[in-house]
């Protein structure tokens, strides 16, 4: 699975996870409380600016995650236009463009890991009621390698059927398959508890054991 | 929680996003395609249950967050969560929720009809209630405006729902999962 970060070395490459993603959700409060069309229209420029010239991306990597909402922003200008008036309907549109372009540049110039930390530490307050940060990191890094696993024993399923002649993949594979997997994941948390992961009272029993 | 449910979450996490890679299915007589994403929001609740369920759709929304092009279409990346259908997005977990919750409660009892009314009312319900007036107030259009724009994906929804009740039915049989608290040794 190819992620959408594009790597580099620019300044916005190097701003720390956080401060991107603060300064990120700070614009779409700013945007949202705005409703002037120069601004609107400034802010796409701007973060456009920031993407293509000093995070040095290539066009391709700002396209790729804002073309399969262009057909949406055009429905919703089309829209404006017919029912309330084109200005506000621009404005709109470009408020969401501003967004969408400014998230697709944090996007493509974060590492997957220096996120998941960033969601660990903001669900560190979380810890009063019961939640341990550490096991989010846990659950996105399973899910990742999850993801081609499930894809794989998918298509083998889809495989054998077709060997045996089942021109349509129906139903009746899904239930096999599901609990293929869940007694995979069952598995897996077997071999977790194994090693200790889970269990952080009785490790620190056996470190008190041990000295 | 133990590890065996975590892992369960980071399971239909990933199954969520596999049924992002399934190329939308075009159905004659409907202008969009159905996608097969939502099948997995109905999967999860009914097989993992209320907490489990909801826990593997915010998962899911982490793993698109960090930049895995997995929501259907190949999209992905902060950009989805302030679209304007990213209500959407943010009512998946709750539906997860709301399936499972429902499937606890008609547990003992649960069969092809109860399955269709927790999905039906978690799955379609509560996704529209929530993205039909996020939609309406992001893209500054009326509340109905908002509605019969999202009216064409309700006959697919019906598939997805009954679809995903004939699975959660016969999973409940081959490899349940649910467990309601007490009782367990009496039951059966």
């Amino acid at each position: 699975m190819q992620s959408l970060y594009r790597p580099g070395n620019s300044l916005v490459h190097r701003v720390p996870a956080g401060l991107k993603l603060a300064l990120l959700a700070a614009l779409g409060v700013g945007l949202f409380l705005t409703g002037s069309l120069p601004v609107v229209a400034g802010a796409v420029v701007l973060v456009v600016a920031v993407g293509l010239l000093a995070a040095r991306l290539p066009w391709s990597a700002l396209l790729v995650q804002v073309r399969p909402v262009l057909i949406w922003l055009a429905v919703l200008l089309a829209f404006h236009v017919l029912v309330t008036d084109p200005r506000t309907g621009a404005v709109a549109v470009l408020r969401l463009l501003a967004l969408l372009v400014a998230a697709a540049v944090v996007t493509a110039t974060t590492r997957v890991t220096a996120l998941v930390a960033v969601v660990e530490r903001l669900a560190s307050p979380l810890r009063v009621v019961g939640v341990r940060p550490a096991r989010i990191g846990l659950v996105i890094a399973m899910t990742l390698r999850f993801i081609p696993l499930v894809a794989d024993r998918a298509a083998r399923v889809r495989e054998a059927q077709a060997a045996r002649g089942a021109s349509r993949v129906g139903l009746g594979i899904v239930v096999p398959l599901l609990v293929q997997v869940l007694r995979m994941a069952a598995t897996v948390g077997e071999a977790l508890d194994a090693r200790g992961a889970d269990d952080a009272p009785a490790r620190r029993r056996l470190a008190r054991a041990a000295s | 929680m133990k590890s065996r449910d975590l892992a369960y979450v980071a399971l239909f996490a990933a199954i969520v996003a596999v049924l992002g890679l399934v190329p939308p299915v075009p159905v004659p007589g409907l202008p969009v395609p159905i996608t097969a994403q939502t099948l997995g929001v109905m999967l999860a609740g009914s097989v993992l249950g209320a907490k489990r369920g909801g826990l593997a759709l915010l998962a899911f929304l982490a793993v698109v967050a960090v930049g895995l092009p997995v929501l259907s279409g190949g999209r992905g990346g902060l950009g989805v969560f302030v679209g304007p259908t990213a209500g959407y997005l943010y009512s998946w977990p709750i539906a997860a929720f709301v399936i499972g919750l429902l499937t606890q409660l008609f547990w003992r009892r649960f069969n092809l009809a109860w399955a269709l009314i927790a999905n039906m009312v978690g799955g379609i319900l509560v996704i529209y209630a929530i993205g039909i007036p996020f939609t309406a107030l992001y893209g500054d259009i009326s509340l109905w405006a908002s509605f019969t724009g999202s009216f064409t994906f309700i006959p697919g929804d019906l598939v997805k729902a009954v679809a995903a009740s004939v699975v959660a039915v016969a999973v409940r049989r081959a490899y349940p999962v649910i467990e309601l608290p007490g009782r367990r040794a009496t039951a059966g």
